[in-house]
């Protein structure tokens, strides 16, 4: 559902550029709002969210499709936890659907999707990985790096039961926001996958702002 | 139940139980061993979870699962992947068709809204469990907790997706649908035999599963799981890099 923010970037307390490729970890507090912005298009976000006073608590794509009945996340798709509570809402879309069932790009899966020879290409997976190890304060380890939300991919299924990847619905500056119900740490890959059209073969940063 | 002990390795060897709803189990199977899962009863439903016994972490990855074969569905021909790019388990047969691994698991507030609460004081061993206490219930037996729980399988239940997303629970297997999975590797087999979250059934399903595990044959050159599509292929050759058999990994070249 096209959702518009009635927000202003001017009022955001936090803007951050985040390059294809790169990581991005922060702690959401419960009542912000954080917008991710699709800058150029065609970009992949792939998130995962932990309860900040327990991560063993965290984002669970099985709980959330279970609870809405529905594979596809948008404005008023509430996400879930592992233990069925409520940990953030979107709020405001202008994209229309975002994908939770395809999961992270990974060297190893790499490997088998398009080459064993690919396995040296970086991936969300690896970046995850880093994210983890270079910041032990958050208490997160191999375990949690779970089930994630690609923000701005398309992955839809068909009646057959055939999984297909698209070509993007995002375009440049097409944005999701979330609304956080509980102190929240959001852990982005932003995708450098090469190999499929979830991103253009082409990885471009995306934005992120945050409200009070 | 049974169990040839006297000659545990031999090729007719088999083991069998039955697992009633709302039961858990447990197993660390080893590569080359089959597993059957035949529904006794029609309308039975099993949760699974797969974990590489040497190394807990790597575990069934339902994303990679799916998208290597391009796949919402699970059936015959299709492979059951790990986060480590590797095939746990080949489906080599499955007269059902059509397996979920995006819905998980019910909560005990899920069974408890549908069909009232577990209460053993009062019901014994027909008490209403639901799918994420037993997978507790079984994951701590190994030192695993809720933080190691992954995207499950749920066998013998057809969820569909319409245009716009919505998911219907659309079939459940009929008495003696059966799928058997091959091992390509050691894997611990977690499974319970609770109701599919999406089941709005009148009555707490009481199904029964048969479980057999026997030898299994080599996979041969036309087999449909190593030859369903070419990433098959190459998950094939990453479990024969894990074992080290290099002259599977290498027969591409001259
Ligand atoms: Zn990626």
């Amino acid at each position: 559902m096209i959702k518009e923010s009635p927000r202003a970037c001017s009022t955001a307390i936090q803007r951050d550029i985040v390059p294809a490729g790169d990581y991005y970890i922060q702690i959401i507090k419960q009542g912000q709002t954080v917008r991710l912005v699709d800058l150029e298009g065609n970009q992949a976000a792939d998130t995962l969210f932990y309860s900040a006073n327990d991560p063993g608590e965290r984002y669970s794509a099985t709980d959330t499709i279970r609870e809405q009945g529905n594979l596809y996340l948008t404005a008023g798709s509430i996400l879930k936890t592992n233990e069925n509570n409520d940990l953030l809402e979107i709020v405001a879309d202008t994209c229309g659907r975002h994908d939770t069932v395809g999961g992270a790009c990974a060297s190893e899966s790499n490997t088998v999707r398009y080459d064993l020879e690919k396995r040296g290409m970086h991936a969300c997976r690896d970046s995850w990985m880093l994210a983890i190890q270079e910041h032990e304060e958050f208490g997160l380890g191999k375990a949690d790096i779970t089930h994630n939300i690609n923000f701005f991919m398309n992955v839809p299924v068909t009646p057959e039961g055939k999984l297909t990847f698209e070509d993007g619905i995002s375009a440049p500056g097409k944005y999701v926001e979330l609304k956080a119900l509980m102190d929240t740490i959001m852990l982005i890959s932003n995708c450098p996958q090469l190999n499929n059209p979830c991103n253009g073969y082409n990885p471009t940063p995306i934005e992120v702002l945050i409200w009070d | 139940m049974t169990l040839d002990v006297i000659n545990p390795n031999a090729a007719e060897c088999r083991y069998q139980t039955t697992l009633n709803s709302g039961q858990h189990w447990s197993l660390l199977v080893r590569r080359d061993i089959q597993m059957t899962l035949t529904d006794l009863s029609g309308g039975s439903n099993v949760g699974m979870l797969l974990y590489n016994p040497t190394q807990l972490s790597e575990k069934y990855n339902a994303p990679d699962t799916l998208k290597c074969q391009h796949t919402f569905k699970l059936t015959r021909g299709h492979c059951l992947y790990s986060d480590m790019g590797r095939i746990f388990c080949s489906i080599i047969e499955d007269t059902f068709g059509w397996h979920d691994t995006v819905c998980g698991n019910s909560h005990s507030s899920h069974i408890q809204a549908r069909w009232g609460a577990r209460n053993y004081q009062q019901d014994r061993n027909d008490w209403h469990q639901n799918g994420y206490d037993s997978f507790l219930v079984e994951l701590a037996k190994y030192n695993l907790t809720r933080r190691d729980m992954a995207a499950n399988l749920n066998w013998f239940s057809e969820v569909g997706a319409s245009d716009d997303g919505q998911l219907a629970l659309k079939r459940h297997s009929k008495k003696d649908d059966r799928v058997t999975l091959r091992f390509e590797m050691d894997t611990l087999v977690v499974l319970h035999t609770c109701p599919h979250p999406l089941s709005e059934a009148g009555h707490y399903p009481r199904t029964s599963v048969q479980l057999e595990l026997m030898q299994s044959q080599p996979m041969a050159a036309d087999d449909p799981c190593l030859n369903y599509c070419q990433e098959n292929q190459r998950g094939f050759e990453n479990n024969s890099l894990y074992h080290f058999g290099l002259q599977t990994l290498y027969r591409s070249m001259p």
